[in-house]
């Protein structure tokens, strides 16, 4: 039996910089400066947040899933996860986290990876990738789909067997669970609020999620 | 079924190497001695912003390990190669490639003025510097494989490098599905835990193919696959 510790955090909601509701195929894009705490809360229960990081001084530095796995020696991110970038930088790190598990192997899902994954026909449904480019589109700083690079999935399970099986399992998490992190540097992130409803990552009903942010002195 | 030889090299190890692998040809990379490790990239050399997905290409076939009969997939859902023949059994897709500072942490620090043409590379920079010579750079470098090793992960993702994976003479055929611009580099698996920094050489041979016929056994693997051959045929129509 797998096991996860959870880690609930002691920040207060009302005493928040901000708070943002993300609905379910909506991105979101914004600076976290270094220091700032901010939580992803899954409001009504297993909801995919789909989310890139990348160096906010040099966007061609970026979230690295392989390195940041590999130099935990772990699959899955949870509290004390350490997020880092392409150039070895420390993005983030994992401080709260009441869900347990978070998968950065599975990606994004798109128009195209639909298609192979359920039907041609599934080209024209709304996806995360489409989310993602319009995101960057939108933030107007050159990036593009050059850009979309490993993702972390909030709240998705995507468990890998012993002997290699990769497959993709209900949500572990619930509503009202949360994931946060502390910047360790300036970052730019960039959420595709999951649109799927080809597979049981958003539990066949894609629902909003929260992002609350707490400034550095704020602890 | 006959396919023919049109040439072959020794790449050494701690090296890089491209290639713009054309459709109807396949690349055949055999281990020398034992041991080699191959990390690889691939992109769609005629539109290089489509590049080879790891999460698609996992996803889709339902695997944390590449072997014979799985395809690399491009973001497009296009099969950029095909996994035509495999002596080994599982190829490493998670662990990613070593950088500078992992190397010089293992190894100990070399210069070229030191070491000469014996310096210890690394697989990002030796990708990034090839990706160069494309007009690319480190936007291009996404997810990138390693073939002839075994990284396996436990019921808690702990993961677990596995020494000996492949033999001498073990070997892995890439069968080009598009012209495929692909990228090897030979320096060892970044959680490899020999103390030398090991030079494994791999022979590195392209020969010319048959276009998959309906049974093939990479297009039939599953349903995801067969779609993906249909999407990449009708790239090329």
């Amino acid at each position: 039996m797998q096991t996860t510790i959870l880690t609930p955090s002691s920040l207060k909601p009302e005493a928040a910089l901000h708070s943002y509701i993300v609905e379910a195929g909506d991105s979101f894009v914004l600076e976290i400066a270094k220091g700032q705490t901010f939580r992803i809360v899954d409001l009504e229960g297993n909801q995919a947040v789909d989310t890139i990081f990348y160096n906010a001084r040099d966007y061609s530095d970026r979230y690295s899933a392989q390195d940041t796995i590999r130099e935990q020696s772990n699959i899955y991110l949870t509290t004390g996860s350490r997020l880092l970038s392409t150039n070895g930088n420390a993005l983030l790190t994992v401080t709260a986290d009441t869900c347990g598990r978070h998968d950065t192997l599975g990606g994004a899902c798109a128009a195209e990876s639909n298609m192979v994954r359920y039907d041609l026909t599934k080209r024209y449904m709304h996806a995360c990738r489409n989310s993602f480019l319009k995101g960057l589109q939108l933030w107007d700083r050159g990036m593009d789909k050059r850009d979309i690079t490993s993702n972390i999935n909030f709240f998705m399970n995507v468990p890998v067997t012993p002997d290699g099986q990769l497959t993709f399992e209900d949500g572990v998490s619930d509503a009202g669970k949360y994931v946060e992190l502390c910047a360790d540097m300036d970052v730019l992130m960039v959420i595709s609020n999951c649109p799927q409803l080809n597979n049981p990552c958003n539990g066949y009903n894609p629902t909003p999620v929260q992002i609350l942010i707490w400034d550095k002195n704020v602890h | 079924m006959e396919s023919s030889l049109l040439y072959s090299e020794i790449l050494p190890g701690g090296a890089t190497w491209s290639h713009v692998l054309k459709r109807g040809t396949a690349l055949r990379i055999t281990d020398r001695e034992g041991n080699a490790n191959v990390a690889a990239y691939f992109l769609n050399f005629e539109n290089p912003s489509e590049r080879f997905n790891l999460p698609d290409t996992l996803k889709a076939q339902h695997t944390a390990r590449l072997r014979a009969g799985n395809v690399l997939f491009s973001d497009m859902g296009r099969v950029l190669c095909s996994i035509t023949e495999d002596s080994v059994g599982w190829h490493d897709p998670i662990a990613g490639i070593s950088n500078a500072a992992l190397i010089e942490k293992k190894y100990g620090k070399t210069t070229y003025q030191q070491a000469r043409n014996g310096w210890y590379q690394n697989a990002r920079d030796g990708f990034l510097l090839e990706l160069g010579k494309y007009g690319m750079g480190p936007r291009d470098l996404h997810a990138t494989v390693n073939f002839f090793s075994k990284v396996v992960v436990d019921e808690d993702g702990n993961m677990q490098y596995v020494r000996n994976n492949s033999q001498e003479g073990s070997y892995i055929e890439l069968r080009a599905e598009m012209n495929t611009l692909v990228l090897l580099n030979t320096s060892p698996h970044p959680l490899n835990d020999d103390p030398e920094y090991a030079l494994k050489p791999v022979e590195l041979s392209i020969n010319r193919v048959p276009t998959p016929m309906r049974n093939d056994r990479c297009r039939t693997l599953c349903p995801e696959n067969a779609r993906g051959f249909v999407l990449t045929e009708l790239y090329f129509l």
